[in-house]
């Protein structure tokens, strides 16, 4: 198979824009459960934007399975292998789960899911104590997990900058 | 293909780690981790928990309810001060919640002259309002420092099981304004019905019209009924309300005239604790008649977050710090409660006749 030497640029711009979009969306959500004056501003930013999160990482994965993309180097070891592809697949199933998990978690809650100008999100789950008292918990977790893997890729990325010096970072970071 | 001699030295892991530290660092003390908070909601309902023996599963504060359904009918004159659709369809039914006070579900009715009405209305056009309010004219403190500082002053000292007076005399040196709260604990009427009990919502809101026009309102629930005073029987009787409310809709349903303050300049619009006169101008929007009660064990009301920044479009918060940390606080207590709800630790009664109503 023929395969490039960078990423295309939906890639890029999608990985940019949304790895923006994703902290931003952790650093909210972490501080507004433990504000007790911007909870309501920082929770009616949350809602859209993961929605929007959501949007983007289905186009995302569309572009990433039905694209072809750059190769590893040949001389990467075979565990630094493993780590990239499954932190990946982990960064994608996250960048999924949690909207999903936020969405589905409020409609078992019995919320209202308000996005802008009085448009409402339909409920995706029947209200539930029993199920909105494991996705809650379960959305916090899963959010200090997506931390930390992005702060593994982030990591990998600048080992791969700095000390490997291979085309690694340069396959996101530039065109052809 | 990179040859070994032009890969970068291993200590350039070093700023890679130390940016990996920073970042953390960062999240964590967003996440209130370390550092800054002096007060998180997760504080206040620690100390709610503490206030007396919680029961899981249940609320952290007002844990004693009775939930309710009936009608929210507005007035022609709601329509003019929001474009709100709950004050232009003709009639929506809605579910709501009476509570008393304490974090016991099994306090006695007359033991507080504090009640709590909350309602929810669902309109056509898919938006909602949350609404709690309570039986206080005002609120205990302008700030929800002042009201953690004023709950965990009236915590019993481990020394002598009673409250330490100089935390109490420290409280009310900080914060002056909840001396005239406990003034009003103290001789509050106490009615011999919820259905004659007045619920005001003391935080302000923002009302805004089909022009755009604003202004800063509060609302109160005015019963129909007249007072009448708890009766010496009625005070033995730890359910005497809500087996007042079964018989009273027997005979047909209770009805509220909701109205709203509107706030004139330089009244207080973000201190709680402090009543606007009563000469202000009113407006009645609503009323809301109630027609049926059911124990909170199994009834609609239990599940429910009545959290009072659930706005529709035309009614927005003010900037009232309480208002804003009800709702942060209100959001801690219900994840707590339906985790332990979810992990089956209930202690809610199975059958009815366990009544915490």
């Amino acid at each position: 198979m023929n395969r490039p030497r960078h990423f295309n640029l939906l890639a890029r711009l999608l990985h940019w824009s949304m790895a923006l979009a994703i902290l931003a969306m952790l650093f909210v959500g972490a501080g507004m459960v433990v504000s007790l004056r911007h909870r309501d501003a920082l929770l009616a930013l949350h809602r859209p934007l993961g929605i929007a999160i959501l949007l983007l990482a289905i186009v995302r994965l569309i572009n990433r399975l039905t694209r072809p993309t750059p190769a590893l180097p040949a001389d990467l070891p075979p565990i630094q292998k493993a780590a990239a592809h499954a932190s990946h697949w982990l960064l994608y199933g996250l960048m999924l789960a949690m909207p999903l998990i936020g969405w589905a978690m409020l409609s078992a809650g019995g919320y209202p899911i308000p996005m802008f100008g009085g448009v409402h999100l339909p409920a995706i789950l029947p209200h539930s104590p029993e199920v909105y008292g494991w996705l809650r918990p379960l959305h916090g977790a899963l959010a200090y997990l997506l931390f930390l893997t992005i702060l593994g890729h982030l990591g990998a990325a600048l080992y791969h900058a700095w000390v490997r010096r291979d085309e690694v970072f340069g396959q996101m970071a530039k065109g052809d | 293909m990179p040859t070994p001699t032009s890969r970068g030295s291993l200590l350039l892991l070093l700023p890679i780690a130390l940016i990996l530290a920073i970042a953390a660092a960062l999240f964590a003390w967003v996440g209130g981790w370390f550092g800054h908070h002096d007060l998180t909601p997760q504080k206040m309902m620690d100390t709610a928990e503490a206030s007396g023996k919680q029961q899981p599963g249940f609320r952290r504060a007002h844990s004693k309810g009775i939930c309710f359904a009936g009608t929210f009918s507005p007035t022609a004159e709601a329509a003019k001060l929001s474009t709100a659709r709950a004050f232009s369809q003709s009639s929506i039914p809605v579910i709501g919640r009476f509570s008393a006070s304490s974090n016991n579900p099994y306090t006695p009715d007359g033991a507080s002259p504090v009640r709590g009405m909350a309602v929810q209305i669902k309109t056509d056009d898919g938006q909602e309002w949350r609404i709690a309010m309570n039986s206080f004219p005002f609120f205990a403190a302008s700030t929800p420092q002042g009201f953690q500082q004023m709950n965990e002053a009236g915590m019993p000292d481990p020394a002598n099981g009673k409250p330490d007076p100089n935390k109490m005399k420290a409280l009310l040196a900080a914060h002056p304004e909840i001396a005239a709260f406990q003034a009003w604990a103290k001789t509050a009427p106490r009615s011999d019905s919820l259905g004659n009990t007045r619920f005001n919502g003391v935080n302000a809101f923002r009302l805004t019209d089909a022009q755009g026009a604003e202004r800063m309102v509060r609302w109160s629930m005015r019963p129909r009924l007249p007072f009448a005073a708890m009766t010496a029987d009625q005070a033995k009787d730890e359910n005497f309300l809500s087996q007042d409310l079964n018989s009273r809709l027997a005979a047909g349903p209770l009805v509220w005239d909701m109205v709203v303050q509107i706030a004139a300049p330089g009244d207080p619009i973000t201190d709680p604790s402090k009543a606007w006169p009563d000469t202000r101008q009113e407006a009645i929007l609503a009323t809301l008649s109630l027609t049926h009660v059911e124990a909170q064990a199994d009834g609609p009301c239990r599940d429910l977050n009545f959290d009072p920044l659930i706005l529709p479009t035309g009614i927005a918060a003010s900037d009232d710090p309480v208002l804003h940390a009800r709702s942060a606080a209100y959001s801690v207590s219900f994840n707590r409660r339906e985790r332990e709800i979810s992990q089956g630790k209930s202690a809610y009664p199975t059958s009815q006749n366990g009544s915490a109503r």
